[in-house]
Order: structure tokens, then C-alpha cells, then sequence
């Protein structure tokens, strides 16, 4: 099942675009089709979650129900083709050093935080506020926010069903390609998340770099 | 250094908690849930219903829950899969989230026992009874795309019938969240890959919904998108909306875990 990506190294020089985002802060942008988008977990064991929207029409999004059943498994790794809720291939997963992300188990929130971790924890920053404020820059808002790719978690599901957020399994400079196969705009929350392992408790910053055209 | 030092005993504090959460949740909580509700067990008293209905194959239909009302659905011939989205009456804003539902409960299967939570860490609504146990919350519910490919030609299907029925309330495809679906036994192979176990299906399968809040659902009859049954072969569900116990303090649902206890207290605050 598990995949390892074998792209060659490309060359940071020929990118159209190169940002860090740091650790616990969102980050968003428009990718034209063709494009690739690098997402790359610089120090280890960060997550990172995503969401995808069509810019011609921002009510067609990524669906992870819509993706796990064109695929038939349960996880993203590298070919997984991104579908939106109308059915379209959005974006495809063109490479990934890591092997492993996951696309059920959503972002967190202050609310959902409260419940696993007890009420201190709803004072904390999570994903959920990211999306919420960067989505905002598109006339998006929280009933635009369904399930979401996390990239670098590790949240395997046995066939009893148990269902565990797992320690990290990518290591320093692990990346994830996706390459958009329609305009779409990109949202991340690179994940301030404190109280489970999907970050090593210990929230880090991530690397973005866009590519105009594919890899030879 | 001072703030580094904190910062790495706030770490190991988080990770011992979640591994004592995590040992709870995955093995103290399951041992302690419930036995699945026999299939010719709890006829539902007479006056205790509200209002009754049958779903022919491949439509939908949109019921309203005040909080401590149960809906009832029973795959009437076995044949049936029942695919559900809902809003918060007062909000349509809130909504379910399986994702949400799976990961709090460290489960991706429900049962018997087992709640759907919204996405504002409440609880939305309590399997309070279940003879089946075998639902689907990570594969999601027919498509246009998924009937044509199965069937060779276009069929009703589960995502037309929630725009149709989103549309009938003001809401739409924005409003539509992944969906949960009923009598649906799918489970994932070592390889992660999705089975399809037609064995677990039974003819009078039901599930008792309890509203923990007020709410509106959408449920439709459409076949899974893993059953290989053609949707001519499927049949009608019935649903059922009566009134059911409130969740007292010593509920099944209400005291599985600590996760159930605080969720179950954050959504008695909207009725406080």
C-alpha cells in the first residue's frame, strides 16, 4: 500500500515561488492548472492540513468521501487523485517522500479540542481558526470547511476499526507534491495542534515552493 | 533555558494524557459497549410515535428532530442502505462531521452506544439502539459519477438527493457535509483497501437515533456505492419519529468516556 515517491530532486532555482510558513500559521494561494505545489515538513513530524477549492466556482471543493471512493483506500499517497464533490480530479499527488497522510480524520478546532482534551484546551490555536481566517480572504467561511487533507499524519484505522492519531512518520524534509489539474485555490493550516502526536507536540515550520511546469 | 525546559515538560505532560486517553478509548470503552438491540426486540409503543413513513428505493426524505425525539430507520427488506447528512435547526451552520465523530470517539465504526457529533464539539445524535452496527462514515454515499460507472447508466443517487433536498431548506452544495451511511458494513483490509461484508446485512435492521439537539436530517435511500446490489433489487426503508427517554445522567452514550461527558455537557449549555 505504501508508496515512496522517487522524483528526482528538483531545482529549487526553476520555482515560481518559495515561502516559509511558520509553525502554526496558514498560508494560501491560487495554483493554475499545471502548476505543482511542494510541500515540504522541514524539521519532521509536522502535519499539515489542506483544503482545495475551484476558482471558478469555490462551491465545488475537495471531498475526501468523493476521493477514498474513486480510490478504494482508505489513505492519500503517491497517484492519489484529489476529486472534488461534483467529481472532478482537482489535483493528483506527483510525488511524496513520506508514504503516509491521512484525509478522515479533519482539522482541529477549539471545539473539538474541549471534548478530547478537556475545556482548557478550547484556548488554544487550531487549524480550524487558520481556515476560518484565511478562507476569509475569498468570501469562504466555516460552513465552507469539510473534511481536509493532513499531510504528514500518520492516523492508521485497523479492520476492527480503531482509529488512532499516530506518531509522525516523516522525517526532516519529507515533501508532497500536487499538482493542480484545474485552477484551484489552495488553503493550508500548517497544524498548531499541542495535545495529540500528529506533531510530536511540538508544532514546527513547513516549506512551500510552487513549480510552473511538471517535472522531466 | 527556562522556556525551553517548560515547553518539553508541556509536551510530555500532552503525550502522557493521550496516551492514557488513547488507552481508555480504544480498549476500556469498547469492551464496555453495549451488546447490539435484538432484531424482534423494543417495538416502539404506539402512542409514543409522531409520525411514520416509508422511503421508496432511491429517494430521500428531510425529517425535523426536537432534542430528546428518536428517529427510527429499518432497512425494511435488508436490501437497503440509508445515507444521512443534518443541520442544527437554529444554525444550519453546525452540522455533523464524521471526522469529528471518529476521531473523538477513536473509532471509525459506530454501534450501539456510539454518538455522531457536530462540528462544534456537541453532540448531534446517540445510537441509543442498533441491531446492525455495520455503517460507513469514510466512503460516503452514491454520486452521479459512481452510478453511472457501476450501473452503465445514470441513476437517482445519494448526492442529488441531498442537493435537492439542501435546496428545499435554503442550503446547498456548500452545505452538504460528508454523510454517514446505515446498514453499510464496509471496513478496510490490513492494505487499507475497502471490503464490503454483504453478510452483515439483515432484513429488519434498525437504528434508533436520539436529537441531542434540535435538528433536521436528510436521509437517503440509495445503494451504497461498495454494494454490488443494482438499485432495482433494493427496497424501501421505513422511518419512524417517536419519543424517547432524554439522556439522564447515567446514559449509556452520555458516560462511555470522558470525550462523551464533556461533549454531552457542552450541548446540554445550548438548552441551559
Amino acid at each position: 500500500m505504501t508508496s515512496f515517491g522517487t522524483a528526482p530532486p528538483r531545482d529549487i532555482s526553476g520555482a515560481s515561488y518559495a515561502m516559509d510558513v511558520p509553525a502554526e500559521w496558514p498560508w494560501s494561494r491560487i495554483l493554475r492548472r499545471g502548476q505543482t505545489l511542494r510541500i515540504i515538513d522541514s524539521e519532521g513530524q509536522q502535519a499539515v492540513d489542506a483544503l482545495l477549492y475551484c476558482v471558478d466556482d469555490p462551491a465545488e471543493r475537495y471531498s475526501a468521501q468523493d476521493t477514498l471512493r474513486v480510490q478504494g483506500s482508505a489513505y492519500i499517497d503517491l497517484g492519489t487523485r484529489l476529486v472534488s464533490n461534483r467529481g472532478r480530479v482537482m489535483a493528483t499527488i506527483t510525488a511524496d517522500s513520506c508514504g503516509r497522510h491521512d484525509t478522515s480524520a479533519g482539522c482541529c478546532s477549539c471545539e473539538s479540542n474541549a471534548v478530547r482534551f478537556g475545556e482548557a484546551t478550547k484556548y488554544q490555536h487550531a487549524c480550524r481558526e487558520n481556515f476560518i481566517l484565511e478562507l476569509s480572504k475569498y468570501g469562504l467561511g466555516k460552513r465552507d470547511i469539510v473534511a481536509n487533507l493532513k499531510f504528514f499524519m500518520n492516523v492508521p484505522i485497523d479492520p476492527e476499526g480503531r482509529f488512532t492519531v499516530a506518531d509522525g512518520i516523516s522525517a526532516p524534509g519529507n515533501h508532497v507534491d500536487i499538482t493542480a489539474e484545474v485552477d484551484v485555490i489552495f488553503v493550508i493550516s500548517n497544524c498548531p495542534q499541542i495535545n495529540n502526536p500528529c506533531n510530536d507536540f511540538n508544532p514546527t515550520p513547513i516549506r512551500v515552493v510552487v513549480w510552473d511546469a511538471p517535472a522531466v | 533555558m527556562m522556556a525551553a525546559e517548560t515547553r518539553r515538560e508541556t509536551a510530555e505532560a500532552n503525550r502522557r494524557r493521550y496516551e492514557e486517553l488513547r488507552a481508555a478509548g480504544q480498549d476500556a470503552v469498547t469492551n464496555s459497549l453495549p451488546d447490539a438491540t435484538a432484531l424482534d426486540a423494543l417495538p416502539i409503543a404506539p402512542d409514543a410515535v409522531i409520525s411514520a413513513e416509508q422511503v421508496p428505493a432511491g429517494w430521500y426524505a428531510t425529517i425535523r428532530l426536537r432534542r430528546g425525539e428518536a428517529l427510527r430507520i429499518i432497512d425494511t427488506t435488508g436490501r437497503s442502505s440509508v445515507s444521512m447528512i443534518g443541520w442544527r435547526q437554529e444554525d444550519t451552520s453546525e452540522r455533523i462531521n464524521c471526522a469529528d465523530t471518529v476521531k473523538v470517539q477513536w473509532s471509525a465504526t459506530l454501534s450501539k452506544g456510539r454518538v455522531i457529533l457536530s462540528d462544534m464539539g456537541r453532540v448531534f445524535m446517540s445510537l441509543v439502539e442498533d441491531t446492525s452496527g455495520a455503517h460507513d462514515v469514510l466512503v460516503g454515499g452514491s454520486t452521479p459519477a459512481s452510478t453511472l460507472a457501476a450501473y452503465g447508466a445514470p441513476s437517482r443517487n445519494t448526492h442529488e438527493n441531498f442537493l435537492a433536498a439542501a435546496a428545499k431548506l435554503g442550503l446547498g452544495l456548500r452545505d452538504i457535509p460528508p454523510c454517514v451511511t446505515f446498514f453499510a458494513p464496509v471496513s478496510l483490509d490490513p492494505e487499507g483497501r475497502f471490503r464490503w461484508d454483504a453478510s452483515r446485512k439483515r432484513r429488519g435492521d434498525f437504528v434508533d437515533l436520539r436529537a441531542e439537539m434540535n435538528l433536521v436530517v436528510v436521509l437517503s435511500n440509495c445503494p451504497h456505492p461498495l454494494d454490488p446490489i443494482r438499485p432495482a433489487a433494493s427496497g424501501p426503508v421505513t422511518l419512524v419519529r417517536h419519543r424517547a427517554s432524554p439522556a439522564m445522567s447515567d446514559d449509556v452514550c452520555r458516560t462511555l468516556s470522558p470525550e462523551m461527558v464533556r461533549a454531552f455537557a457542552f450541548t446540554d449549555r445550548l438548552f441551559a
